[in-house]
């Protein structure tokens, strides 16, 4: 990532993840402005592909929505174990969202 | 359509809110009080051990206040998903607390408990009629995950809520319930439209979280329309905006715009938020598709033995370049050396090394240890608790002497905070049921009791 490019991070007003049932982990990238959010939605930062490859996980099990009401970005995907269990280590699920904060936004 | 005011006393029973709000909701007419007390964010310990996730002290206090304003104002209120599992004994816990109010302030009602735990029986007959279905990423239900479990509750809908206050009920006090059938339940009663209903109670449950900036936990009011619903909340200083009411969809759901119910599925698609004041916002558009199939999902949760746990710091850079090789060969002297010990009796150590995957485990895109140090948390596991005490004393001592290329003599490689370093933990739980009944009736898997307090 070259420095001074603008990331997630620049543009978000509030970056989050957390479980959606014991068995989901789903993330939300939040904006307070279209023209913040449309930048990311319309150059795609946020796709399954890339999701997948950043968490090791499926593409095939990777959902994104984009949410133009709430100007926000949705991710979700299955946990790779239930929250609480013996392997897991982020019972709420609220620590998984920060490898996304340096995704590089284009202009 | 007459308008019907509501009120959701806060997100979660024990989290707290300003009596203020709840007296201003009254004024304002609230036909009826609701306040979610459950969860699983909290994982599986609740619902196996029966333990409110908040003090007893916590969950009287937000009661006390809900319970005197209902009695006062003749309204209803109901609780859904008491004691945050939901489990029989979640419900006892609830059900003492509000006879306990009862008993201090001198309030008579009619009360109404509803249970959602279902015996074992139950879920085997459904499951043997071909009435049990997976929810993704689950497999098929079996016969061994029935067995393995401590409780099993079943999430009811607004149906038997409906029949307790059909029966004469005020205060309706539920086991597990969906947090939104707390909210839609007396609504659809009223005769108002599903998907209204089910937006607003989607936007309730969660008390003042729809609000633009929560600065603690508090209440929020809805007034139901024919086709529409306002949203507000209580205190002065806090607002909805078009964008903090639809964001809520979002919240704790994988999908924001198809929200299943027992009954159907919300749709919020074609949802219209609109700003009708500085701080209200009204929400219309979103539809409901009733499902062929009424279901009931179910959460259950195993015992997969008992934990030691063993925790230490590493400040050697020396271990943190080649922790991979260094963790490798400790595993493989504690195998020689626990086998030697205990023969071939089961176990398992589940290692979590902070400063590098310890957050995120298996997600965890940076493989290198970033840091000065690392913290490593080892959990021994096995069917009883002495086998993995017996198992941890060996882990603790291999591992403080675990040896690395770099330094040619007896190293202590890992600084222990306690001693004895090795720490009990209990029994290790898990969720092991995401699935879905199908009931013979939506009132079928819950039973029902009345008092007169």
């Amino acid at each position: 990532m070259a420095s001074g490019q603008t990331t997630i991070a620049d543009l978000a007003v509030l970056v989050r993840s957390k479980n959606a049932g014991p068995f989901w982990l789903t993330i939300d990238v939040m904006f307070d402005n279209e023209v913040a959010y449309r930048r990311v939605r319309d150059n795609e930062v946020i796709n399954r592909a890339g999701i997948a490859r950043i968490y090791g996980r499926d593409p095939a099990d990777i959902i994104v929505v984009n949410h133009d009401a709430a100007l926000a970005i949705k991710v979700s995907f299955p946990r790779p174990q239930s929250s609480g269990s013996k392997y897991d280590s982020d019972v709420y699920g609220g620590q998984q969202y920060a490898p996304l904060l340096s995704l590089p936004v284009p202009d | 359509m007459e308008a019907y005011p509501l009120v959701s006393a806060t997100g979660m029973l024990g989290s707290g809110f300003r009596p203020d709000s709840l007296d201003k909701a009254i004024e304002l007419g609230a036909r009826m009080i609701g306040c979610d007390a459950g969860s699983t964010d909290p994982g599986p310990g609740p619902l196996a051990t029966g333990q409110c996730m908040f003090s007893k002290a916590a969950a009287k206090r937000d009661t006390e206040v809900m319970l005197s304003r209902a009695v006062a104002a003749k309204i209803p209120l109901v609780i859904g998903s008491s004691g945050t599992g939901g489990g029989d004994q979640g419900l006892a816990f609830m059900l003492d607390i509000v006879r306990e109010i009862a008993r201090e302030q001198g309030l008579h009602f009619k009360l109404a408990a509803i249970h959602s735990e279902v015996s074992k029986e139950t879920v085997r007959a459904h499951l043997q009629a071909g009435k049990a279905r997976a929810l993704p990423p689950s497999k098929p239900l079996t016969e061994a995950d029935i067995e393995d479990a401590l409780h099993i509750v079943a999430m009811m809908g607004a149906e038997p809520i409906q029949a307790a206050v059909d029966a004469g009920a005020q205060i309706v006090v539920t086991g597990r319930s969906s947090d939104t059938s707390i909210f839609a339940a007396l609504a659809l009663m009223q005769g108002y439209a599903p998907a209204v209903v089910w937006h607003m109670a989607k936007i309730l449950e969660c008390g003042a979280a729809a609000v633009a900036h929560r600065l603690a936990p508090d209440s929020m009011m809805a007034v139901l329309h024919e086709d529409s619903v306002d949203v507000f909340p209580l205190r002065e200083d806090y607002r909805c905006t078009p964008q903090s009411v639809a964001s809520h969809t979002l919240y704790e759901n994988a999908d924001p715009f198809d929200l299943k119910e027992p009954s159907g599925t919300l749709d919020t698609r074609e949802a219209k938020y609109e700003a009708i004041s500085d701080r209200a916002v009204r929400v219309s558009g979103s539809r409901f598709h009733p499902d062929p199939e009424y279901t009931v999902k179910l959460e259950g949760v195993r015992q997969g033995g008992y934990s030691t746990m063993l925790m230490g710091g590493v400040r050697d850079p020396f271990i943190h370049a080649d922790l991979d090789n260094w963790l490798k060969q400790l595993d493989d002297n504690i195998k020689i050396r626990v086998g030697a010990m205990v023969g071939n009796r089961p176990y398992e150590i589940v290692t979590r090394v902070y400063g590098r995957n310890g957050v995120m485990g298996a997600l965890e895109p940076e493989k290198a240890v970033g840091g000065h140090e690392v913290f490593i948390l080892w959990d021994v596991i096995s069917p009883s608790q002495e086998l993995s005490r017996v198992i941890a004393s060996s882990v603790s001592h291999l591992a403080v002497h675990n040896p690395i290329p770099k330094w040619h003599g007896l190293i202590s490689g890992v600084a222990f905070p306690y001693s004895p370093p090795e720490l009990d933990r209990g029994p290790v739980y898990e969720f092991h049921l995401n699935h879905v009944l199908v009931p013979d009736s939506p009132t079928s898997l819950f039973c029902t009791e009345f008092e007169e307090v």
